[in-house]
């Protein structure tokens, strides 16, 4: 493992995004501001979900959770098919870097700015509406896991596609239906049993839900199953990433 | 004692003592992309310090040979090295010892000159490489332009900061793929100043350019590539001598009706007072043929002999009219 050479593209990957933060920190921050206040006003009341707990409470880890975990994807996602389609893909190719020192990298930059992103969204929830924090340790491990996650797959798709609509049509009919239909804006409990247990199967569903534990000390599922649930979704994008990239997939041609 | 061994790629005796250094090795080397056999067991070697030019029409594939090398694709069969390293099985030392100067203008819009040069370094792992950074910019006239962003560059300044990534990790091998296509004159002089102080300096260059005046002027020795094969391998001087010889230019003080029946075959033009004829090298005698010019009645007014260039050898082993 070169440490060098894998801290020098995760700065680049991070600086990236730097460079353009009004586009890829302030914008997610003030569309998740938005949701806030536009489903905070219209549902308080209305929308049944943990005792003591307001609406507009519940619903800001949720939306925390998913504007954290769609920043990662986007930041693999964009990166690698903007290199791809202009071609300076090569400058990370020609250099004798491992699958794991890109992974890494790759992963950290997509961590850094979910995190990122996700403080922005807090220090306006705060502002807005009291919120507790029950376990900051479990926050913060969620947080991390599902920007992991889905900077890992945000990675497998740069890899795969080979124009942005492509990359674009998995954010629309992939990550979007399943960040809004994991619990970001409800209990899964309020829901009929079919669609609770439908639910069950959504891998994005343990991310906001072991998230939110650590708020508010209390969940849909118990915190351990989700964070095991998540590790085995991490894990196993980890392992396809690093088989992609060792290989080269769409990058070297074979 | 020193045993004398064949090698195959050059077809002599060399002695493993006393001959040079290998610095690419390239062999039995084939690439197909569906029904196109893009390389066909390919295989020659490239000695250190060696200004090394790889010519061939387009489509010939000389530049899947060099993404081959640079470890940007995988060969279908046969084994590259450089400087002794496989590329694929050893690609740490082999790229490390490698620099590429692509033949597209690409480029990182988010950074500036000296920030992109700085990742380059870092990602080949070199620490502390300020120094040699600054005098990149200096010796490519960069440095003005070292907090610029990328995309605010001329193309052929784009250019010379490819030259500068490809360096920046001082590799022994500097592969140029066509780094002259669409660089005005100035740019282009400056640039061979450069690279001939890097060979001078030790460097292997290897060079593919459309511009076969570029690799007659500075390459030792010359492979061309044509439909996924290599036709020549050889010094520039052996090539040039390939050639079929020279041409004999001819201007009369009169229109030229009546020439020797004998040269008719030989004559390549034949324009009012003008004749151009080719010569046969090592064989004809200029004298003899003016003389027997001035036989025929010709009034010879000025006389001027053209050797052949490596463009035309180049035309005539790849029977390429329109190609490079």
């Amino acid at each position: 493992m070169n440490w060098l050479s894998c801290y020098t593209l995760f700065k680049k990957e991070v600086l990236r995004w730097v460079k353009v933060w009004l586009q890829t920190v302030l914008a997610p921050v003030v569309t998740a501001w938005l949701y806030l206040l536009v489903f905070g006003h219209v549902l308080e009341g209305r929308v049944e979900v943990f005792d003591g707990v307001s609406y507009t409470q519940f619903l800001i880890p949720g939306l925390l959770m998913m504007t954290v975990i769609q920043n990662a994807f986007a930041n693999t996602s964009s990166s690698m098919i903007q290199s791809k389609v202009m071609g300076s893909i090569v400058f990370i190719l020609l250099p004798p870097f491992s699958a794991l020192e890109m992974f890494f990298a790759y992963i950290g930059a997509a961590v850094m700015r979910g995190l990122a992103v996700g403080v922005g969204v807090f220090v306006l929830a705060v502002w807005y509406a009291d919120v507790p924090i029950d376990n900051f340790f479990i926050i913060l491990l969620f947080a991390v896991l599902g920007s992991y996650t889905l900077g890992a797959l945000g990675l497998i798709a740069g890899m795969w596609a080979e124009k942005f609509d492509q990359i674009a049509a998995f954010q629309s009919f992939l990550i979007v239906p399943l960040t809004f239909l994991s619990g970001v804006f409800y209990s899964i409990n309020s829901l009929p049993d079919m669609w609770a247990a439908l639910s069950r199967w959504n891998p994005f569903f343990y991310m906001i839900d072991g998230f939110r534990y650590g708020f508010f000390g209390q969940s849909d599922q118990p915190v351990l199953f989700s964070f095991l649930a998540m590790a085995a979704a991490a894990l196993l994008l980890t392992v396809v990433c690093l088989v992609l990239l060792q290989r080269g997939y769409k990058l070297r041609d074979a | 004692m020193a045993r004398a061994v064949s090698n195959p790629s050059r077809n002599e005796l060399v002695n493993p003592v006393t001959a040079p250094k290998k610095a690419i090795t390239i062999d039995g080397v084939s690439k197909r992309y569906g029904s196109l056999q893009a390389l066909d067991n390919v295989s020659f070697d490239i000695y250190q310090g060696e200004f090394f030019g790889l010519l061939g029409p387009n489509g010939a594939g000389k530049s899947t040979l060099i993404s081959a090398l640079a470890g940007l694709l995988r060969v279908d069969q046969g084994n590259l090295s450089i400087m002794g390293a496989d590329v694929v099985k050893d690609y740490r030392r082999a790229r490390q010892n490698l620099g590429v100067v692509p033949q597209e203008i690409v480029m990182d819009p988010f950074f500036t000159v000296r920030e992109t040069l700085e990742f380059q370094s870092g990602y080949f792992g070199v620490k502390n490489n300020e120094q040699w950074i600054d005098e990149l910019l200096e010796q490519l006239n960069l440095a003005d332009k070292a907090h610029t962003n990328m995309r605010k560059l001329s193309g052929g300044m784009k250019r010379r900061v490819l030259i500068a990534q490809a360096l920046v990790h001082k590799p022994q091998v500097l592969v140029l793929d066509e780094p002259t296509a669409g660089v005005d004159v100035e740019l282009r002089q400056s640039m061979w100043r450069f690279v001939r102080r890097l060979h001078r300096e030790g460097h292997t260059i290897v060079l593919t350019t459309h511009y076969l005046e570029e690799a007659e002027e500075l390459c030792d020795r010359i492979a061309i590539i044509n439909k996924g094969q290599m036709i020549a391998l050889e010094s520039k001087e052996d090539l040039l001598a390939r050639g079929l010889g020279s041409t004999l230019h001819v201007r009369a003080t009169h229109t030229i009706d009546a020439i020797p029946k004998e040269f008719k075959a030989r004559i390549t033009k034949l324009e009012g007072n003008v004749l151009e004829m080719s010569l046969k090298r090592d064989v004809d005698s200029v004298m003899d043929i003016l003389d027997r010019l001035r036989a025929a009645s010709m009034k010879i007014d000025y006389v001027s002999v053209v050797n052949d260039k490596l463009e035309d050898v180049f035309v005539r082993l790849t029977g390429n009219q329109g190609g490079n």
